[in-house]
């Protein structure tokens, strides 16, 4: 990390430390319930305390994720291939595509429950859900992004569809796949806990219903904690394959 | 196989010990033979829009031609019939014996971008046409390694593009062209993106690079100076629809020096364009 780099970092840190001494100071002089609101100080402790009751309830929570995430790529993106390639795939699949996702998911959760039942796979397939259309969307772009100085080039030298696909389209889409990706994994979390609050029996969005419903604030809080957490993590393991897979992005910038 | 015709000096080394011209069946006949080459745009709704008219002339197997015209003219429409990219509405374009009518293995081309694709190193770039042909073996690389020292870029094999100059993309792009040692190299201004001084330094790169590997070379270019210097013949092309408004044989030595400009002789031929173009009286 650069100083520059560093002291960039510093600025969001600073506004975070502000925020949360607000926060604590007012717990404190208001006499506020921890049901209600509990202190920073609490939250973070109970965080720490009870992490292997929080530990075994983000394992459920990070499958379900991984798998909808996972999933999702692997439908997205051939999914996308078709769309970007045929015109017919893309007349017909396109406005279907834009159409379902005008859908609320939250409200075909209670759907989905009814299908899959009360286990690990209603969570999958609503983590799948949300994460799908960014990909699909994104891959789409950016296979169609493509410059078409390449394509001319690649025609000059008689290279085949699957030649021109696997090395050009799929290079340049790259970066289109990443962002999207991005997106979806956050997505994917979201979409997890959705599917955990509508009925589940385990998982980080369980716990915090039934830390709710204990009167137990300071764990529901916790669980949250622990929720974003696990969000960053993931977001940040895309980043790192991003980092290790496209190596000429990092050196465009020296 | 080395082809007499071609003006090169005597000891001049050959790229990974191969001629990368292929000389025309027999001497008499022509390497490229466009007769006749019509070609019209069609338009939903509207006539045809004929982007050239009627274009004729020979190629001889090692000569470096220029396309000379005002822009908008066909001349770049030309290169990419010659080049297979598109059908021709009439007339004949017969390269090397064969009839040209879709895109060949064995042809080069260059571009007025360098078209590289960022997420390959340079050398991967280059061997790109070899790798699309299924032979990218040691002696592809080889011969892509000796090309970039060529044009002055060894050392930058495991560059990225987005590491590059405009010019030095524009030397990899030449290399890639080059690597597959293809019978015609077709280059549609080249050097129209670079700066005035890179362009004159790529244009005497080119010239060594020719000597040195025999290419037979069809360049098309808008700027008279350009197509005198680098060219054994220089075709004009008339504005749209296309005709070939002159055809002028260069016949200033090879090689050439940057000190060609400023003789009488070359400001003769540079006049002789500039009256084929309409420009000067």
């Amino acid at each position: 990390m650069t100083p520059q780099n560093l002291t960039r970092s510093l600025y969001p840190l600073v506004g975070i430390v502000v925020i949360l001494a607000l926060w604590q100071l007012y717990t404190w002089l208001s006499g506020i319930s921890p049901l209600v609101l509990p202190s920073p100080m609490e939250i973070g402790s109970v965080s720490i305390k009870r992490h292997d009751l929080l530990l075994q309830q983000t394992w459920p929570t990070f499958i379900e994720t991984v798998l909808g995430f996972a999933l999702a790529l692997l439908i997205g993106v051939p999914l996308a291939v078709l769309v970007a390639n045929s015109r017919l795939f893309n007349l017909v699949l396109y406005p279907i595509l834009v159409a379902t996702q005008s859908i609320p998911k939250v409200a075909i959760a209670p759907i989905i429950l009814v299908w899959f039942g009360l286990g690990i796979s209603s969570k999958l397939a609503l983590a799948f859900l949300v994460a799908f259309f960014p990909i699909v969307v994104d891959t789409a772009a950016g296979l169609q992004a493509t410059p078409p100085g390449l394509l001319e080039l690649a025609h000059a030298l008689c290279a085949s569809r699957r030649q021109v696909f696997f090395k050009v389209q799929m290079p340049a889409a790259l970066p289109f796949i990443f962002a999207g990706s991005k997106v979806a994994i956050t997505l994917a979390v979201i979409g997890a806990v959705i599917g955990e609050f509508v009925g589940s029996m385990a998982g980080l969005g369980n716990l915090v219903l039934a830390a709710n419903s204990q009167l137990d604030g300071p764990l529901a809080w916790a669980a949250l904690v622990w929720l974003s957490a696990l969000g960053i993590l993931l977001f940040a393991a895309i980043a790192l394959v991003e980092w290790l897979m496209m190596p000429w992005e990092r050196a465009s910038q020296h | 196989m080395i082809d007499s015709t071609a003006p090169r000096g005597p000891e001049q080394p050959r790229l990974g010990g191969a001629t990368i011209v292929s000389p025309a069946d027999s001497p008499r006949r022509a390497f490229g033979r466009f007769e006749n080459v019509h070609k019209a745009f069609k338009r939903p709704g509207q006539t045809p829009l004929t982007a050239i008219e009627t274009v004729t002339f020979d190629l001889q197997s090692g000569q470096l031609i220029s396309l000379l015209g005002p822009s908008g003219c066909g001349k770049t429409t030309f290169l990419r019939i010659a080049a297979g990219l598109i059908p021709k509405t009439s007339g004949i374009v017969e390269i090397n014996g064969a009839e040209v009518e879709r895109p060949q293995p064995d042809f080069g081309m260059v571009f007025q971008q360098p078209n590289l694709m960022p997420w390959r190193t340079v050398l991967k770039n280059v061997l790109f046409p070899v790798e699309i042909q299924g032979d990218a073996d040691g002696r592809a690389v080889q011969r892509a390694a000796e090309l970039l020292s060529l044009v002055g870029l060894s050392g930058f094999e495991h560059s990225y593009p987005a590491q590059l100059s405009g010019g030095m993309q524009q030397r990899v792009a030449l290399c890639r062209a080059l690597v597959h040692q293809p019978k015609l190299l077709l280059m549609d201004e080249p050097f129209g993106a670079l700066d005035e001084l890179t362009r004159m330094e790529m244009q005497d790169l080119l010239l060594d690079i020719r000597a040195k590997t025999g290419a037979t070379l069809m360049l098309v270019t808008h700027s008279i100076s350009e197509a005198v210097y680098l060219s054994d013949r220089v075709a004009v092309f008339s504005p749209r629809p296309a005709r070939i408004a002159d055809v002028i044989a260069v016949d200033l030595p090879y090689p050439r020096r940057p000190e060609a400009r400023y003789a009488p002789e070359f400001t003769e031929l540079e006049h002789r364009a500039s009256r084929a173009l309409g420009i000067t009286r």
